[in-house]
C-alpha cells in the first residue's frame, strides 16, 4: 500500500482518539417519565408551539410549526399529555421555549409506517422529497443542526455537482455515526440516494477516516450494489468533519472564504441526517430519535442509544451505568466542539451527537501563561488564521481589523487552543469577537 | 450526588504541551554541543555555563519578585536557555565578572524591560553577546584552542578562529590556498577542532540537536534550511568567482556561529517569524547579512549581528506576511 491516504492539507490536530463505545452496538434506551422538547433546535427562527396544555399527543406528531424559510418543524417523540409550556434549559444554559410531556403508553401517528422492511425504491419527484424532509424537521445532524431541505434547496444560478456524506466523526470519544454505518448501512445507502436524487447529482462521496475500518469495508462492500457511491477512506486528522476540510481532502477543492459549498458545486451532509432523510421520504417518520453516545473514562458502561428526542440527559447517563462519583464536567457533544452542561437534566435535542463525561482531575483548565510565540496555534488552524494575533486583537477589541484578519473564517474547531503550551484561551476571545465582528458586518449591509 | 459541574468553553481537552517541557527539549538538544564543549574546553567550559546559568536564572528571579512584584516564572526554564545559549556564545576562559554582566544585560535588558518572556524585541543571548563584545573586545575574542588546556580556565592557550585567520591572510594579500595549513580541514571543522565560541565549534554535536528539535517538534526545518541554503549558495557565488580570497561554502557553514546560531538563536520563539513564508525571509536576510559582514565587514564573524537586525525586522515580516488562508478567493458580503 504506497497511495497516500487523502485528508486536508492546511493545519489540523490529532487529539487522542478515546473511541471506548465503539463496540457497544446502539441499544433502545426506554423511554423516559418525561420529555422536554425545545422549539429551537435548528439554527434560523425558532418554532411555533401548535399545542396547547392538556393536549393529548402521539408520537410524531407535529407540535411546533417551522416560522420561516430557515427553520425547522418540531415533532412529539412520545405519546402523552402536554404538561407545560414553560421554557427549559438546554445544553447552551440559557432557558428557552420548551414543551414538556408527560409519557403514556407508546402510540405513534398512523402515517408513520414503523416496521422493519427496508424500501429503496425512490418513487417521489426531487421537489416532494425537499418538501418531505422540510416536513419531518431534518436539520443537520452532525451537530450543526442547519435545516436540511434548505441545503438541499439550491440557489438559482448554482448547480450541485457533487454530495458529500460526512462519516468521519473526527471528534474524540463520539462513535454515534460509526455504529450507525454498520448497523443501518442500508438504510444510509438508500437515504444517501434520496438526497443524490433530491440534488440531481450522479455521484455521493462518502468520506470515513481509517480508525473505523470495519465500517470502510462494510460500506464499500454495499456500495457496489448502490450506484454512484464511493466510500473514500481518509488519514485520521481533525477538524476533518468540519465541512470545508472533508471537501477539501476529499476533492481538492476549496470553499471560498465567506462562500458555501455550494459556491463550488457541492453539498455536504452527515450520515445521520441521511439516515434521518430515509426514515423520513420512505417510512413518513419524523425526526423524532438519534443515535447518542455516552461515554467517558470513568462510565461504568460507555454506550450507544437510540434516544428520543427531549430525553433528559440524566436518563441516559443513568443507562450507562451511572454518574461517576470524581464527575467534575458533563459535555454534550465532543470533547473539542462539545458544550459544558451546568445541569444533567437538560434534554436531547437534534443536534446532541454525544454525552461526554469527564473527571474532575481533567475538567479544569490550566491557568493561562504568556504567549511565547511559538507559532504553533498558526500551524494548526486549519483555515490558515493566525489565533495569537485574533487573540490579542480580541483583548484589544480590534473589531475592524480582526475582520480583515478573516476572524469570520473561523470555524471554532478548538485546534489552537488545544494545541497552545502556555494553555491561552484562544477560542474565548475569537468566538466572542466574532459575535462583535458579526455585528459590525450585519450593521454595513443594513 | 453533588451536581456542580464545570462549565467552560471548548475545546475541553489539551495536548499536554507547555512552555516548560518545550523550553527543557532546547535544553536537551543543547547537551551534544555542551558534553563536546566540555571534551575540547575541559573546565572552563564548565564554568562559563555554570556561571551563566546561575546568574540568568537568579536575576529573573529578583527582577520579577522585586521590581515587577510577581510570582517568579523561573520554572519556565527561559531563563535556562538563555543563561546556556549565552555561554555558548562566549570564549570559555571568560572572566566570570564579565559573563555575569552579560547575564544582567540578557535577562535585565533585553529580556525584562521589554515586558519579559514573550515580549522582548531581540534574542536576549544574541543581545548580550554583543554588548560583551563591543564592551570587552579583547576578552570576547581571545578564543581557547581546543584540547590544549582543558584543566585551565583564565589562562587557557588561546589562537585565532579560522574565520579571523582568512579575514587577516586575505587582507594581508595572502591567498586561501596559501593559508591551508593554518586553517583546519572540513572534517576537522565538523568535529569542532578549532578556536571559537563555548558552544558553538562541534557542527555535528549541533547537528544533533537540530534532529532532536525536529524530531520533538520544538521548531520547524525552514529558519535554519533557509539560512544554510542563503549561506551556502552566495558564499559559493564568490567562492565560484575568485577561490583565492574567498572561502568554499561548507567552510563557511561549518565555521563560526553559523550553526549555533541558525539552530538554536536565530529559531528563537519569540523574536522569529510566526509562518514559513516570514520564516523564509528571515532566515534569507540572516544568511545574506552574514555573509555580507564576514566577507565586506571589519568582524570575522557577522551571525549574531545578522540575527540581531532580523530580529528587528520581524514585527514587520509578521506584520505584512501573511499565512496563506483557506479559501483565499473571498466572497464579499453585500
Amino acid at each position: 500500500m504506497l497511495n497516500v491516504l487523502k485528508t486536508f492539507k492546511k493545519g489540523g490536530v490529532h487529539p487522542p482518539e478515546n473511541k471506548i463505545s465503539a463496540v457497544q452496538p446502539v441499544e433502545v434506551l426506554p423511554l423516559p417519565a418525561k420529555v422536554f422538547i425545545p422549539l429551537s433546535q435548528h439554527i434560523g427562527a425558532p418554532a411555533e408551539a401548535l399545542v396547547a396544555k392538556g393536549d393529548r399527543v402521539k408520537a410524531g406528531q407535529l407540535i411546533a410549526k417551522s416560522t420561516g424559510f430557515v427553520s425547522a418543524n418540531v415533532h412529539s417523540s412520545v405519546s402523552g399529555i402536554v404538561e407545560s409550556l414553560e421554557p427549559v434549559m438546554d445544553s447552551s444554559g440559557y432557558k428557552r421555549p420548551a414543551i414538556t410531556i408527560n409519557v403514556e403508553g407508546d402510540d405513534w401517528e398512523p402515517s408513520v409506517d414503523r416496521s422493519p422492511d427496508l424500501r429503496k425504491e425512490i418513487t417521489l419527484s426531487a421537489q416532494d422529497i425537499v418538501k418531505k424532509i422540510a416536513e419531518a424537521g431534518i436539520v443537520g445532524l452532525g451537530g450543526a443542526t442547519f435545516p436540511t431541505h434548505v441545503k438541499l434547496s439550491v440557489p438559482t444560478g448554482k448547480k450541485a455537482e457533487m454530495l458529500v456524506i460526512n462519516g468521519v466523526e473526527c471528534e474524540p470519544f463520539l462513535t454515534s455515526d460509526h455504529r450507525l454505518m454498520l448497523e443501518r448501512s442500508h438504510e444510509l445507502m438508500v437515504g444517501i440516494q434520496i438526497l443524490m436524487k433530491a440534488l440531481d447529482v450522479p455521484k455521493a462521496l462518502i468520506g470515513i477516516e481509517i480508525n473505523k475500518p470495519d465500517a470502510i469495508s462494510h460500506l464499500q462492500s454495499l456500495a457496489k450494489s448502490y450506484g454512484g457511491i464511493e466510500v473514500q477512506p481518509l488519514k485520521v486528522k481533525y477538524p476533518q468533519g468540519g465541512e470545508k476540510q472533508l471537501i477539501k481532502a476529499l476533492t481538492g477543492r476549496e470553499v471560498p472564504s465567506g462562500g458555501l459549498p455550494i459556491d463550488i458545486g457541492v453539498v455536504v451532509h452527515n450520515v445521520g441526517t441521511a439516515l434521518a432523510v430515509y426514515e423520513a421520504v420512505q417510512k413518513s417518520k419524523p425526526l423524532v430519535e438519534r443515535i447518542v453516545t455516552v461515554t467517558g473514562k470513568n462510565l461504568a458502561r460507555p454506550s450507544n442509544f437510540l434516544v428520543r428526542i427531549g430525553t433528559p440527559v440524566s436518563a441516559l447517563i443513568a443507562a450507562a451505568g451511572g454518574l461517576p462519583d470524581d464527575t467534575g464536567k458533563v459535555v454534550s457533544g465532543g470533547p473539542m466542539m462539545g458544550k459544558a452542561v451546568s445541569s444533567i437534566d437538560v434534554p436531547v435535542t437534534k443536534g446532541t451527537s454525544g454525552i461526554l463525561v469527564i473527571p474532575a482531575t481533567e475538567s479544569k483548565r490550566k491557568p493561562e501563561g504568556v504567549c511565547i510565540r511559538c507559532a504553533k496555534c498558526v500551524s494548526v488552524c486549519p483555515m490558515g488564521l493566525e489565533p495569537y494575533l485574533l487573540y490579542r486583537m480580541g483583548q484589544r477589541m480590534q473589531y475592524s481589523q480582526m475582520e480583515v484578519e478573516r476572524v469570520l473564517d473561523c470555524m471554532e474547531c478548538g485546534s489552537c487552543s488545544f494545541e497552545c503550551p502556555a494553555n491561552l484561551f484562544l477560542l474565548d476571545f475569537i468566538r466572542l469577537s466574532k459575535v462583535e465582528v458579526g455585528k459590525i458586518v450585519r450593521e454595513r449591509k443594513n | 450526588m453533588d451536581n456542580r459541574f464545570v462549565v467552560s468553553p471548548s475545546p475541553h481537552v489539551h495536548s499536554g504541551k507547555s512552555t516548560s517541557q518545550l523550553m527543557l527539549n532546547v535544553v536537551l538538544a543543547l547537551m551534544p554541543a555542551f558534553a563536546v564543549s566540555i571534551y575540547y574546553f575541559g573546565l572552563g567550559a564548565i564554568i562559563v555555563t555554570l556561571i551563566s546559568v546561575f546568574s540568568c536564572v537568579l536575576f529573573e528571579y529578583l527582577i520579577q519578585k522585586f521590581i515587577f512584584r510577581v510570582k517568579p516564572t523561573i520554572c519556565d526554564c527561559s531563563a535556562v536557555v538563555t543563561g546556556l545559549l549565552l555561554a555558548f556564545n562566549v570564549p570559555s576562559n571568560l572572566p566570570w565578572y564579565i559573563i555575569v554582566l552579560g547575564s544582567l544585560f540578557a535577562i535585565g535588558v533585553a529580556k525584562m524591560s521589554f515586558g519579559g518572556l514573550g515580549n522582548n524585541i531581540f534574542n536576549p543571548a544574541i543581545a548580550a553577546r554583543i554588548f560583551l563584545l563591543i564592551s570587552f573586545p579583547v576578552q570576547m575574542t581571545s578564543w581557547p584552542l581546543p584540547v590544549a588546556s582543558r584543566l585551565q580556565y583564565i589562562d587557557a592557550i588561546t589562537g585565532p578562529t579560522p574565520l579571523a585567520i582568512i579575514k587577516e591572510g586575505v587582507k594581508n594579500g595572502q591567498t586561501i590556498s596559501q593559508m591551508a595549513d593554518s586553517i583546519p580541514s572540513h572534517m576537522q571543522l565538523f568535529m569542532g577542532l578549532m578556536g571559537g565560541s563555548l558552544g558553538e565549534i562541534a557542527a555535528f554535536a549541533l547537528l544533533i540537536g537540530f534532529a532532536w528539535l525536529l524530531i520533538t517538534r520544538v521548531i520547524t526545518w525552514h529558519i535554519p534550511v533557509s539560512i544554510f541554503a542563503t549561506i551556502f549558495v552566495f558564499t559559493g557565488i564568490l567562492w565560484l568567482i575568485n577561490p583565492d580570497i574567498y572561502a568554499d561554502p561548507v567552510f563557511h557553514l561549518l565555521t563560526g556561529g553559523v550553526m549555533l546560531g541558525a539552530i538554536f538563536m536565530a529559531t528563537d520563539y519569540v523574536t522569529s517569524p510566526m509562518h514559513p513564508k516570514g520564516m523564509w525571509i528571515y532566515g534569507v536576510g540572516i544568511g545574506a547579512l552574514t555573509v555580507i559582514i564576514r566577507v565586506w565587514g571589519s568582524y570575522p564573524e557577522g551571525v549574531s549581528f545578522a540575527i540581531l537586525i532580523m530580529n528587528a525586522f520581524v514585527p514587520l515580516i509578521n506584520r505584512f506576511v501573511k499565512p496563506k488562508r483557506f479559501g483565499a478567493v473571498v466572497i464579499s458580503s453585500k
